[in-house]
């Protein structure tokens, strides 16, 4: 990957049950994937408030992920 | 040779077999291993920086006084002889379904591509053989495998969702779908995924050219072949090789196929008392009835055990937990782990550790070689107490497998377990970001500078548990919730059964015999003895429920009975209920489209049992019609019991009278198991199997005094119009009351209205809402000894609550702040487990919390519009903070 090239700030809620046993999993199978994510576990994604992904975008993030 | 992969792939001699092995230990081939093989090596003993491997280590034998045995030793192998009829061996596309799994499996040795093992092309046509070592005289295996053609069904459609444009082609003699919802499986497998199935015996599979030649006959004497890439031997379930072995150390019996011997009535206990089985081992099974039965041996054991309940345990003893004040200045430790070189080799670790160093609230930070090792958590214990740390943050692995490990450490220390937060920089860093140090590095920075942000705010949490009522509620007296009650009561637990009808028994009443020929009256016989001698048992006739509060632990219960026409009322409080409503008999009005008038000429099998067992005058012809209603018809589903009933049946007419006639019209026959042997007997015998499709369907013609039926014989090739002088139908099962207790207790029924348990393989026997259970016709259709199994099953699970007296709750569930509360309702509404109520206090409305029943979702906190809801471990000021330290980056 170029360093010129754009690399955007992800900031992604993953779900404790699916989404971030599936991120482990995919560490165990040494899938890659780009380093541009950056994550919060969460019990279930239904814990999200808006006020999270807003305060997210306020924060920098180039795009919000949410895994559940 | 990597054997988990089927040999299809390499591995190293020091190996974990596969990510989800338990133990997930290394161990060492003994077979590849050259020390062991060939004295020499030994590289790995220096090279391991723990200094875990010793060879000095040998087998021993140990010596254990147990009050019960569990036999499980599972399933064998179908002998390489009997697969090499069909080329397996001579030509590597020839496949076992276990190979074949390996294959379409994403950690397999192909990655989940599926390609042929001569040349590794894609294969364009596939063909899966079933009933290859079952339903086989040829290698003594005269019973059916009962799970080959759903996993053929599963491996055909995952399959063609890695490759559409597959061409896949199912030979089978009958396709035996008769699990809960399998037919729906097999359907989509016709209906979306294209596989064909094609009812023929396969003579040969031959080498030709690049590929394969596949020669089949058809039940019409067809002969025909067909060119195939890969070829999948559907391979069926063998005795396990050590059964011999077993039985002789143990002293229990072998069936003659060598499995486990048990009876219908106990279907799980061997012959040799304290011995029990489960599992594959007493007969060909898959996934959820090998749970099921799992369980059931529990419980059985623990009734065995009930008087040393106990003994053995030893409670550990932590140190007082040290309180945290309000405004306690957090003071953070933080240990960056290398886990040898699995993140160390990826990530800058002391840079990682170096970017603690002035961090808010961080007192103490270093590496550590591996975090989850004996030597460092004795070292986090000491640097706790040196630093007075009262939170702490380790970033190394996943919390999902870790947590509990570090959470002790700290409770071992004298912190409340919840003062703790995990960074995951292996799993989700080090491993998935192989080849980019640098980024890895950063991303491992960020995500311990998010945690150290949240774990400045985390709170200590009280751990909460709630008192369990000991004693149970099991709805349905017939032989499942009698089999409940009994196993309960044999635990200790007080039980209270409710039946609708005037007395206990249920279809159990109408079953005359077995297919095994054990008597039922004896079986209900004992039970309803058993039953009425039992002191902790009550029994309440003719009643039924009028409401169900409550939560796991503590349900309170009215149960309305009526005597004529005195209706009384009374209130039970109860920790655990088991529902065991049954099923009764399917009354189809329209059978394959003609209208079906009962008579003495047109009865359903149960009816003809009835007939049969009394005094049984001679029947001259007699025609059985299977699925009767079911399979698409009127009811949805297969009944799974009727096609063993219809054998049973004809079998005993021709005890009666050797010189009866008896035609059996038939879809798929579904014998499956050991059953298959009684459908060979019932041939043998004489008794005709003529199979039908649903294009060509037979047409019945019922008056009160005559019946036709005029269907299409495959093999005659033509219409055959009979007359016989009785019809029977074999008619399906359907469950009753269950729309109304699934009001009464929020829980969810499928389309064909039959209980929907928490999870289809794993949780087979409880349902979505804690403290509930289901077991019998309720779940489903099944025979009598599966219904026992199961209900055994339920009460082994229904009694954990009981033994345990507490249902302990994670404290990272809802909680409501009063203050901020204005009742609107809308938590209550939302959340899924009905684990929030809103209360009347005083003259306000306030939400409150069931710990007991929450899962810790935070749908209601995310909803909550005044932010009174909030959960432990995961309030809003923690995310806030770690999305604020997010943007720091």
């Amino acid at each position: 990957m170029s360093k010129d090239m754009f690399q955007p700030k992800i900031l992604g809620f993953l779900c404790n049950w699916c989404c971030y046993a599936a991120a482990d999993a995919a560490g165990v199978s040494r899938y890659q994937y780009p380093p541009n994510l950056r994550t919060i576990r969460v019990m279930c994604t239904g814990r999200l408030d808006p006020a999270f992904i807003l305060k997210g975008f306020a924060e920098g993030a180039d795009g919000i992920f949410t895994g559940g | 040779m990597d054997e988990y992969n089927e040999g299809l792939a390499l591995t190293r001699p020091i190996h974990i077999d596969y990510p989800q092995a338990v133990p997930a230990t290394y161990y060492i081939d003994p077979k590849a291993c050259l020390y062991l093989t060939h004295g020499t090596c030994q590289i790995c003993v220096p090279a391991c920086r723990s200094n875990a491997i010793d060879f000095s280590q040998t087998a021993e034998e140990r010596q254990l006084s147990v009050g019960a045995v569990i036999m499980a030793p599972g399933f064998g192998r179908i002998p390489d002889e009997t697969l090499a009829k069909f080329s397996y061996g001579k030509h590597p596309d020839v496949v076992t379904s276990i190979e074949f799994e390996r294959l379409l499996n994403p950690s397999g040795p192909s990655v989940g591509e599926v390609r042929c093992i001569s040349d590794r092309r894609h294969p364009k046509r596939i063909a899966f053989i079933q009933c290859v070592g079952s339903r086989d005289l040829g290698c003594n295996n005269g019973y059916c495998s009962s799970v080959c053609c759903m996993y053929a069904i599963k491996e055909a459609m995952v399959a063609k969702e890695h490759d559409p444009d597959l061409d896949i082609t199912i030979y089978y003699m009958d396709m035996r779908t008769q699990g809960k919802d399998f037919d729906a499986a097999q359907k989509r497998a016709v209906e979306q995924y294209g596989i064909k199935f094609v009812r023929a015996r396969v003579a040969d599979v031959m080498p030709w050219g690049n590929s394969l030649k596949l020669t089949y006959s058809t039940l019409a004497g067809r002969h025909g072949f067909e060119p195939f890439d890969m070829v999948v031997l559907s391979v069926g379930l063998d005795a396990p090789a050590s059964a011999k072995e077993l039985s002789e150390i143990c002293g229990f019996d072998l069936n003659t196929y060598d499995f486990c011997k048990t009876s219908t009535f106990a279907p799980l206990t061997t012959s040799k008392e304290g011995v029990l089985v489960a599992g594959a081992f007493q007969g060909p099974k898959d996934i959820p009835e090998s749970v099921t039965q799992s369980s059931a041996t529990a419980g059985l054991a623990a009734g065995l055990l009930q008087k040393q309940r106990g003994d053995g345990y030893i409670v550990k003893d932590y140190p007082q937990e040290k309180k945290l004040g309000k405004n306690e200045e957090p003071r953070i430790g933080v240990f960056v782990c290398r886990c040898g070189i699995n993140i160390a080799g990826v990530v800058d670790v002391p840079a990682v550790d170096a970017s603690l160093q002035d961090m808010e609230g961080v007192i103490y930070h270093s590496e550590s070689l591996y975090s989850c090792s004996q030597d460092a958590q004795e070292m986090i214990k000491q640097k706790i107490k040196e630093h007075n740390l009262n939170r702490i943050v380790i970033a190394a692995c996943s919390p999902r497998t870790h947590e509990p490990l570090f959470q002790e450490t700290l409770k071992d220390a004298g912190l409340n377990r919840c003062l703790f937060e995990m960074v995951n920089i292996r799993d989700q860093c080090s491993w998935v970001h192989a080849n980019e140090p640098e980024e890895a590095t950063r991303k491992s920075k960020d995500l311990v500078r998010m945690g150290v942000a949240k774990a400045r705010l985390i709170q200590p949490l009280a751990e909460q548990t709630v008192p369990v009522t000991p004693k149970a509620l099991v709805i349905g007296g017939g032989i499942a919730g009698m089999t409940v009650a009994l196993n309960l009561a044999e635990q200790g637990f007080h039980t209270s059964i409710v039946e609708k009808n005037a007395e206990l028994g249920g279809n159990l009443k109408r079953l005359k015999y077995t297919v095994t020929a054990s008597d039922p009256a004896v079986l209900l016989q004992q039970c309803l003895e058993q039953v009425k001698n039992h002191k902790l048992i009550d029994v309440c006739t003719s009643s039924e429920i009028a409401a169900i509060n409550g939560f796991v632990g503590n349900f309170s219960s009215v149960i309305k009975t009526t005597k004529g026409k005195k209706v009384t009322e009374q209130t039970i409080d109860h920790g655990v209920v088991v529902i065991a409503t049954g099923g009764k008999e399917h009354r189809p009005a329209k059978v394959l489209g003609s209208e079906i008038v009962y008579s003495n000429r047109v009865v359903t099998q149960q009816e003809l049992e009835e007939r049969l067992a009394g005094k049984a005058k001679s029947l001259d012809f007699v025609v059985m019609l299977q699925c009767a209603g079911s399979r698409g018809d009127d009811l949805a589903y297969c009944s799974k019991i009727c096609c063993t009933q219809a054998v049973k049946n004809a079998l005993k007419i021709k005890e009666i009278n050797k010189k009866s006639q008896v035609i059996v019209l038939y879809r798929d026959m579904r014998t499956y198991g050991f059953n298959e042997d009684a459908y060979r007997q019932a041939r043998e015998q004489g008794v005709i199997f003529i199979p039908y499709s649903m294009e060509k369907k037979p047409i019945i013609t019922s008056k009160t005094n005559k019946v036709t039926i005029s269907f299409f014989d495959p093999i005659l090739q033509e219409e055959v119009i009979i007359t016989p002088d009785l019809l029977a139908l074999s008619v399906g099962v359907v469950p009753e009351g269950t729309e109304e207790m699934s009001k009464l207790l929020k829980i969810p029924i499928n389309e064909n209205k039959f209980y929907l348990e928490a999870h289809v393989k794993l949780r087979p026997v409880e349902l979505s809402v804690s403290g509930v259970y289901v077991c019998g016709l309720a779940h489903s259709p099944k025979p009598l000894d599966e219904v026992i199994v199961q209900a055994q099953a339920a009460a082994a699970k229904a009694a954990m609550p009981l033994v345990k007296g507490l249902v302990s709750v994670e404290p990272i569930v809802s909680h409501v702040n009063k203050d901020l509360c204005i009742g609107c309702g809308l938590c209550e509404s939302l959340c899924p487990y009905q684990a929030i109520r809103i209360q009347k206090v005083d003259k306000t409305r306030i939400a409150e919390t069931i710990v007991a029943s929450c899962k810790a979702c935070g749908i209601c906190a995310s909803h909550c519009p005044t932010f009174a809801i909030n959960m432990g471990g995961f309030t809003n000021d923690q995310i806030i903070a770690q999305i604020e330290a997010f943007g720091k980056s």
